[in-house]
C-alpha cells in the first residue's frame, strides 16, 4: 500500500481520537454536541477513505450513513432537545477536567501498547487503526463515567459506536452485515434515546442522572 | 434451501417476526393475547421439529446438536409464558395500569423479542448474533420501561446503558475474531461463520483471540448479569411487566450465556490461547458469593428472584467453566431447570403482585392461607430454586459441587458456602411470605395455573426421574463442549 495512503488514513484515525479528547473537556452542552457532529464528520471521512483505499465500495454507504445520520441529523435533533430542556448552559464533570485528560491520555497509551504487539501480522493500516479505535472505545466509557447528564452519555455512547465503526472498517473486508448493523443499531438506539429522553423530562422534569436515584424499590 | 428441515428453520424465525407486525396493527386486545399464545406455540412446534429434520449449516444459519437444546427450551418457556401473559396482562389493562394501545406496543415487542433471540440463537455468524442480541437487548430495555413510573424509568435507563456499553464491547470482541480468522480463512463470510470458525481455530493467532475473548466476556457477561457487571439486573426485573421478568431470567440470559459458550470452543479448540475456563470460573463464584449474600437484605419481591438469578447464572457458568463432561452435563441441566423454574416463580410472583397489590414483601403473608395455589406454587418453587431433595437443580447443584470436589476442592468449598448462604435466604424469606397470618387483600386470583403446574412438573420429574434417552442426549451435547 502506498505510503500516502496510509497517511491519510493515519491522520483520519488520530483525528478522531484528538475530537474524543476535545468531547472530555466540553463543559456546555452547546459545545458538546457541536463537538460530536466533528467527531462523527471525521468518522465518516475516515470511513470513505478506507472504501477508497480498499476498494471496497460498500463502505461509502457507512460513510453516508455515518455523514448524514451521525453529523447532521442527530446533532440537530440533539440541540432542539438541549433548547427544550433548559439545559444550553452547562454540564457538569464527576470529575475535574485535568484529571479526566489524564486519565484518558492514559488509556490511550495502554490501547496502543496493548493493540500493537498484537495486530502485529494484520498489517499496518489494521494495526493502527485498531488502536485508535480501542482508545476511541476507552475515551468514550471514560466520558460516560465523568459525566451525569443523560444527554452527555448518550454522545459518550455515540462516539464508543463511532470507534467501533472505525475498528470493523480496519478489519479487511469485514462482511456488510456488520457495517449495516452498526448503522442499523445507531438507528434504533436514537428512538430508544429518543423515547428515554422524553418520557425522563415529563416524568421528572430534568435529564441528570442522579434525579433517577431517588427509589430504587429498597424501602425498609 | 429445499431441505424439509430448513423450512422449520425459516418458521422459528418468520413465525415470531411475522405476528410481531400482525400484533403492532390489531386493535382488538383479548384476540391479539391468543394470537400471541399461537404464535408461540406454533413457533415452539417448529422448533422441536428441528431434532429430528436437520438442515446442513447455511452461510447465516444453523442447526446443531448444541444450539438446538436451547433454542427448544427457548420456545417452550416462551410459550408458556405466552400462556401466562395473557391472564397477566388481562388484569393490567383492567386495573388501568397499561393502555390498549401499550398493549399492542407489548405483544409487538414480545414477538420481536422471540425472534431476536431464535435468530442470536440460531445464527452461524459472529455479527449476525451480535445484531440479534442487540436487538434483544432493545426490545427488553423498551419492556421494562413500560409502566413510566420512575422507577421503570430508571431500570429501563440503567439497563439500557450497561447493555449497550456491554454490547460495545461484544462487537469489538466479535471484529477482534474475524481478524484472527480472516488471515487464515479469507475473507469474506466464511470468516464470521460458527463452523468455520471452531474447525480452524487452531491456525488463529492466539493473542488476538485472548484478546478478542476478554471482550466478548466482559461483553456478553454484562447481558448475562455476571457480578460485577449485574447492576442492571435486579432493576430490570423488578420494575418490568411480570412475564418480561420470567423471559428475562428464563431466557435473555440463557441467550447471551450461549454466545460465551460458543466463543468459548472456539477458544479452547486453539491450542495457543489461554484457556478460558478459569476466567469463567472466577466470575461465576463472585457471582454466586455476591447474590447468594445480597439476598438477604431484599424487599422487593421481583428484586429478590432478580438476584436469585444472578446466583443461578454464576453457578451454570462456574459449571461451565470447569469444563469436563460431567460439569458440562450438569452446567446444561442446571441451565435447562434453572430456566424452568424461575419463570415458574416470576409466574406465581406476577399473580401474587397482582392481588396483593404490591411487591414489597413485609406487606405479604400467609399465602398459602389466603391463595393455596399459589402460595403452595411459591413455596415448592422456592424449595425447587434453593436447591432442596428431590427437584432436580438439587441433583444438578449436587453434581456440580462433588465435581470440583474430586478436582479443585477449595474452589468446592466457596461454591458451597455460596449455596448455602443463598438456600438460608430464600428459605428464610419464604417463611415470611407462605406461611403465617394472612396480610393483605384475599381476593381470589384469576389466574392461569396451566404453566406453573406445566414448569414444575418437568421440575420434579427431572428430580426424580430423567429418561435416559434425554441423560444420553445431554451427555452427548455436553461431550461436545470444549
Amino acid at each position: 500500500m502506498d505510503r500516502l495512503a496510509l497517511d491519510v488514513a493515519h491522520l483520519f484515525a488520530g483525528g478522531l481520537v484528538l475530537v474524543s479528547f476535545m468531547l472530555l473537556y466540553q463543559d456546555r452542552m452547546t459545545g458538546l454536541v457541536n463537538n460530536f457532529a466533528l467527531h462523527a464528520l471525521v468518522v465518516s471521512l475516515s470511513v470513505a477513505w478506507q472504501a477508497y483505499i480498499q476498494h471496497a465500495p460498500h463502505l461509502y454507504i457507512t460513510a453516508a450513513i455515518a455523514l448524514v445520520v451521525k453529523a447532521i441529523v442527530i446533532p440537530l435533533a440533539l440541540h432542539r432537545i438541549i433548547v427544550q430542556l433548559g439545559i444550553h448552559r452547562t454540564i457538569e464533570a464527576v470529575v475535574g477536567i485535568g484529571q479526566t485528560m489524564l486519565a484518558g491520555i492514559g488509556l490511550v497509551a495502554l490501547s496502543v501498547m496493548v493493540m500493537l504487539p498484537i495486530t502485529a501480522k494484520a498489517g499496518t493500516l489494521t494495526q493502527q487503526d485498531l488502536a485508535f479505535a480501542l482508545s476511541v472505545l476507552l475515551l468514550g466509557l471514560l466520558m460516560m463515567i465523568s459525566r451525569r447528564n443523560a444527554v452527555s452519555q448518550v454522545i459518550g455512547f455515540m462516539s464508543i459506536e463511532n470507534g467501533l465503526i472505525l475498528a470493523a472498517t480496519g478489519a479487511k473486508g469485514m462482511p456488510l452485515v456488520v457495517e449495516i448493523s452498526v448503522a442499523f443499531s445507531i438507528l434504533i438506539a436514537l428512538i430508544v434515546i429518543g423515547v428515554f429522553l422524553f418520557r425522563i423530562r415529563e416524568r421528572f422534569d430534568t435529564v441528570d442522572i442522579h434525579a433517577l436515584h431517588e427509589y430504587r424499590g429498597e424501602r425498609p | 434451501m429445499t431441505e424439509p428441515g430448513s423450512v422449520f428453520v425459516g418458521a422459528v424465525l418468520i413465525i415470531p417476526a411475522v405476528s410481531a407486525a400482525l400484533l403492532a396493527v390489531l386493535p382488538d386486545n383479548r384476540a391479539t393475547a391468543r394470537l400471541n399464545v399461537l404464535a408461540a406455540f406454533l413457533t415452539f412446534i417448529a422448533a422441536t421439529v428441528l431434532f429430528v429434520e436437520r438442515p446442513s449449516p447455511g452461510r447465516y444459519l444453523i442447526v446443531d446438536d448444541l444450539n438446538v437444546v436451547f433454542i427448544v427450551l427457548s420456545t417452550f418457556v416462551g410459550f408458556t409464558t405466552s400462556v401466562f401473559s395473557g391472564s397477566y396482562i388481562a388484569h393490567e389493562l383492567e386495573t388501568g395500569r397499561l393502555t390498549p394501545t401499550y398493549l399492542r406496543f407489548y405483544h409487538a415487542m414480545y414477538q420481536t423479542l422471540m425472534f431476536g433471540m431464535n435468530l442470536a440463537l440460531l445464527s452461524n455468524n459472529v455479527g449476525l448474533m451480535w445484531v440479534a442480541i442487540e436487538l434483544a437487548t432493545l426490545t427488553t430495555v423498551l419492556m421494562v420501561g413500560i409502566y413510566r413510573t420512575p422507577a421503570a424509568l430508571e431500570a429501563a435507563w440503567k439497563y439500557f446503558l450497561l447493555g449497550s456499553v456491554g454490547i460495545a464491547l461484544a462487537l469489538f470482541g466479535t471484529i477482534l475474531v474475524y481478524l484472527a480468522a480472516h488471515s487464515v480463512v479469507g475473507e469474506g463470510l466464511d470468516a464470521m461463520a460458527w463452523n468455520v470458525l471452531v474447525q480452524r481455530s487452531p491456525e488463529f493467532d492466539p493473542a488476538l483471540l485472548n484478546l478478542a475473548f476478554l471482550f466478548l466476556l466482559l461483553g456478553y457477561g454484562t447481558k448475562v448479569g455476571l457480578v460485577p457487571l449485574h447492576a442492571w439486573l435486579p432493576d430490570a426485573h423488578a420494575e418490568g411487566p411480570t412475564p418480561i421478568s420470567a423471559v428475562l431470567s428464563g431466557l435473555l440470559l440463557n441467550v447471551a450465556l450461549f454466545a460465551v459458550l460458543r466463543f468459548k470452543s472456539v477458544m479452547s479448540a486453539n491450542p495457543g490461547a489461554f484457556a478460558p475456563g478459569p476466567l469463567m470460573v472466577s466470575l461465576g463464584l463472585l457471582s454466586v458469593i455476591f447474590a447468594s449474600f445480597m439476598l438477604y437484605r431484599r424487599h422487593d419481591i421481583k428484586r429478590m428472584f432478580g438476584y436469585s438469578s444472578i446466583e443461578h447464572m454464576g453457578i451454570i457458568t462456574f459449571a461451565f467453566g470447569m469444563g469436563g463432561p460431567l460439569a458440562n452435563f450438569a452446567g446444561l441441566l442446571h441451565m435447562t431447570l434453572h430456566s424452568l423454574t424461575k419463570s415458574a416463580i416470576f409466574f406465581c410472583v406476577g399473580h401474587i403482585a397482582q392481588v396483593k397489590g404490591t411487591q414489597h414483601m413485609p406487606d405479604i403473608r400467609g399465602l398459602t392461607v389466603s391463595h393455596p395455589v399459589l402460595g403452595w406454587g411459591l413455596v415448592f418453587g422456592v424449595a425447587a430454586i434453593a436447591g432442596l431433595p428431590p427437584m432436580g437443580i438439587f441433583m444438578t447443584e449436587f453434581l456440580i459441587v462433588t465435581t470440583t470436589f474430586a478436582r479443585y476442592p477449595v474452589l468446592a468449598v466457596v461454591l458451597g458456602l455460596g449455596l448455602l448462604v443463598g438456600f438460608g435466604a430464600l428459605l428464610l424469606r419464604l417463611n415470611g411470605l407462605a406461611f403465617g397470618d394472612p396480610r393483605g387483600s384475599g381476593e381470589a386470583a384469576r389466574a392461569s395455573f396451566v404453566p406453573v403446574l406445566a414448569h414444575f412438573a418437568l421440575v420434579l420429574a427431572a428430580g426424580i426421574w430423567l429418561p435416559p434417552a434425554l441423560t444420553a442426549w445431554f451427555q452427548h451435547v455436553a461431550g461436545l463442549l470444549r
